[in-house]
């Protein structure tokens, strides 16, 4: 063999391929000859890359093996010798291919070592890059990253209206209430921005913008914060919001299913009742929702008075029970108690600079408040049903104007909404308050009408996706003496972030 | 008087320990949550297999559950933005806020599909940080099952060995599964679908699924009628071979469109508890497998 072991090189791997194959033959036959064959096919292949022709020596040893055998007895001595000199060849390319052999197996070991590092640092690189794409996309890395959300609602309506009022008989109200006027009116901006404290406080801030005879008015609607951080199903607020003293009172306007609010959070709210003050809840821990709170209020919000004096003009106790039925029913009952301690409470109305007139006693309204969901398999992409209602029931006593004054008023409402098809809502209301301020009172605002106030509302809304809703809307209103056929079309749009509604 | 001194004391007293409280969002981290915790938890799974996860409410019941919730495991991303932020400020839980360990988005763990280059209202009802259907691709299941078994030891670290034995009992399972419907993805690449929403991207993405048209235009606002002629007219010339669906969607839409192609509208299981045969995830991903064989043929 003259070939030298370095013109062996380079191999490709289709040399080192052949070389495994045969090798693993051998080794799993463990027979010597496929072995030897296994070699063969090596030096062949080794020798014809690097230029020898061992092709000629092989056949030339295999002639004369076969030689040997078919003349054993011929020429015993020249065949003891050529024997020999076959063996030493023999031995000669035995040691030749082994060492080629262990070379190669070398090269190839070197070889997987290079691909399998090379396999794990790729697989390494993906697991890099993987991580940092979830990174990018997960927790934190919202568009709104550390600010807070911040959302806008619009709203408007065209209305047709007759008997326009902005008082209800028998009642001193407050506040932004009454029927409208026909034609556009702008409907107030809110503007609301909230996002956690930190890991114990949550805040939350919302601005109505309204439009009021040509001037723009900011009114601070809710400024609180509350707490996220206290166990054993404890909340604490603080600020200014909305009480939790009836079902609608905890929802901003625009979420209402109907385009004005009922008669009695008109008469007994001005429409929303506001807390300037501290609210606290707990929910017991039981599998249907049990959950109590008390308020104390020193603001002016009307029901309350702001009473210049350290002690809260007006405190709520509340509770709620709610829970599901099957899988298609969910439901909520709540009662509460707002008792007002007031002091020269003013009826004015928004814009107006003057109280119309003052009361200074106690005031008691008792409210309770039911609410049933129903959609198939409780999924309420499709269909779905809402039916709600609240009772109020007032008890005043005091001085009104300088007149002895003693009063019981009630007022509810009961409607229902019918989600027909995906983004269509049918719904129907009775709403209606009644007073009985008794005689001593005749010729004032609290003169009892000698009847109740009523109207009943039947709306068609539309709504192509969750941010967008345009409505209309007939009442026929019985609030005046005179019934009034009203229409309203009306659009409810929000920009921005918007956060969940409540049940 | 004593008795009832006794009887208060009682009512104060901690509470044995036990199971921990698991609140889960959807199904398949209901399922998932069983499989790694089996009866070392206590599970409240808010939303089934029939009801939109992205439009639940933050309803009585489900209040009354995450207040008691040790840890809340949901799919994050943006799915339950329009309750569980409402749940979470209502529950009266510190454990459970963002932030904390009770807090577990399973989409934190895994890389999202289709962020959207565009974040605006008029694309529709976008995920910003990406389709957040993560759970149909079992590689993804194996890695979140990883970040949960870990979590689930560090809220309970007593039972943190537990954790890791049922979390190695079922990878080892999900890994000899998963090799068997790996076998399998060559008969279903390049399957031509169309989907009510995108809630099989991730399901398309492992078995190199060809959903050639979302019948909601833009995602979560309903197709219209023009909306559905117009996708009918465009895929008419080359039809996908069935319309699949979730349980919860809408089967007007498909129905309407499968009847007019000449193709089948199927509802895929989407999430366990869809069906008697999916009572969890190993069946989940075998159903809908074989679902799709169906349709193949």
């Amino acid at each position: 063999m003259h070939c030298q072991r370095d013109s062996v090189v380079p191999l490709n791997y289709s040399d080192i391929f052949w070389t495994s194959i045969n090798l693993t033959i051998a080794s799993a036959s463990r027979r010597c000859k496929v072995v030897v064959s296994g070699s063969v096919v090596v030096i062949f292949r080794a020798g014809v890359r690097s230029g020898c022709i061992p092709v000629k020596t092989i056949s030339a040893i295999l002639v004369l093996i076969l030689l040997a055998a078919l003349f054993p007895a011929a020429h015993a001595d020249d065949l003891g010798s050529e024997v020999a000199e076959l063996r030493q060849l023999l031995s000669q390319l035995q040691q030749d291919y082994e060492s080629r052999v262990s070379d190669l197996e070398a090269r190839l070991a070197r070889a997987e070592q290079l691909a399998s590092g090379a396999k794990r640092e790729a697989s390494e690189a993906f697991d890099i890059a993987e991580q940092t794409s979830i990174d990018q996309t997960s927790g934190g890395a919202a568009a709104n990253t550390f600010n807070p959300s911040v959302g806008t609602t619009l709203s408007a309506r065209y209305a047709n209206i007759d008997g326009s009022w902005e008082d209800i008989p028998g009642f001193v109200t407050a506040g932004e209430i009454g029927s409208g006027k026909t034609g556009f009116t702008l409907g107030e901006v809110e503007f609301n921005v909230k996002a956690s404290v930190d890991d114990r406080y949550f805040g939350n801030v919302t601005f109505a913008i309204h439009d009021d005879g040509g001037e723009t008015e900011v009114e601070l609607e809710e400024a609180w914060l509350q707490t996220t951080g206290l166990p054993a199903g404890i909340a604490l607020t603080g600020g200014r919001f909305f009480s939790a003293a009836g079902y609608l009172n905890g929802f901003h306007r625009h979420a209402d299913d109907f385009s004005d609010r009922p008669l009695p959070y008109q008469a007994f709210y001005g429409g929303q009742y506001l807390v300037d003050g501290i609210q606290a809840r707990w929910i017991a821990p039981t599998s249907l929702l049990f959950e109590f709170g008390a308020e104390l209020n020193w603001g002016g919000g009307f029901p309350a008075s702001a009473n210049d004096e350290t002690t809260p003009g007006a405190h709520t106790l509340f509770a709620k029970l709610g829970g599901d039925v099957g899988a298609g029913n969910s439901w909520q009952l709540g009662v509460s108690w707002v008792s007002v301690d007031a002091i020269e409470r003013g009826g004015a109305h928004h814009g107006e600079a003057e109280a119309v007139s003052t009361f200074t006693g106690d005031s008691d309204l008792a409210a309770m408040d039911l609410v049933w969901k129903w959609a198939p398999n409780g999924n309420s992409g499709q269909r779905s049903f809402k039916m709600q209602g609240e009772y109020f029931r007032r008890s005043e006593s005091g001085d009104f104007d300088g007149l002895e004054y003693d009063g019981d008023q009630t007022g509810w409402y009961l409607q229902g909404v019918w989600q027909f098809k995906p983004r269509w809502r049918l719904g129907l209301r009775h709403d209606a308050v009644d007073a009985d301020n008794g005689s001593l009172l005749v010729g004032t605002e609290l003169e009892d009408p000698g009847r109740n106030s009523s109207r009943d509302s039947l709306m068609l809304d539309w709504s192509p996706s969750a941010y967008s809703r345009l409505r209309l809307q007939y009442t026929n209103d019985e609030v005046l003496a005179e019934s009034d056929q009203q229409w309203m079309l009306q659009y409810i749009m929000s920009i921005g972030a918007h956060g969940a509604h409540a049940f | 008087m004593r008795t009832v001194a006794v009887m208060f004391l009682a009512l104060l007293a901690p509470l044995p320990a036990g199971a921990i409280n698991v609140f889960s969002c959807e199904p398949e981290w209901g399922s998932l949550v069983r499989e790694l915790a089996g009866e070392l938890a206590e599970l409240t799974i808010a939303t089934t297999a029939f009801q939109d996860p992205h439009r639940l409410e933050a309803k009585p019941s489900l209040i009354a559950a995450i207040r008691k919730a040790d840890l809340v495991v949901c799919t994050g991303a943006d799915l339950e933005i329009g309750w569980l932020p409402l749940l979470l400020r209502r529950a009266g839980n510190a454990a459970i806020q963002s932030g904390g360990p009770g807090h577990f988005m399973a989409a934190d763990y895994v890389r999202k599909l289709e962020t959207p280059k565009i974040i605006d209202r008029s694309q529709g009802d976008i995920h910003p940080q990406g389709n957040p259907h993560v759970h149909l691709d079992p590689r993804n299941i194996r890695r979140i099952a990883d970040a949960l078994a870990q979590r689930l030891a560090e809220i309970d670290p007593m039972n943190a060995a537990a954790y890791g034995a049922r979390l190695a009992d079922f990878q080892s399972r999900w890994d000899t599964a998963s090799a068997e419907w790996e076998g399998r993805k060559t008969g279903l690449v390049g399957l031509r679908l169309a989907s009510h929403h995108r809630s099989f991207s991730y399901l398309a993405a492992w078995l190199d699924l060809n959903i050639v048209a979302t019948l909601e235009s833009k995602p979560g606002i309903p197709p219209s009628g023009a909306q559905l002629a117009a996708l009918l007219e465009q895929l008419s010339p080359n039809p996908p071979v069935a319309v699949i669906r979730t349980p919860y969607e809408n089967e007007k839409p498909s129905s309407w469109l499968s009847a007019r192609l000449g193709i089948p509208a199927i509802t895929l299981p989407y999430t366990t508890g869809s069906d008697q045969m999916v009572t969890d995830l190993f069946a989940l991903f075998e159903e809908t497998l074989r679902s799709l064989e169906d349709v193949r043929q």
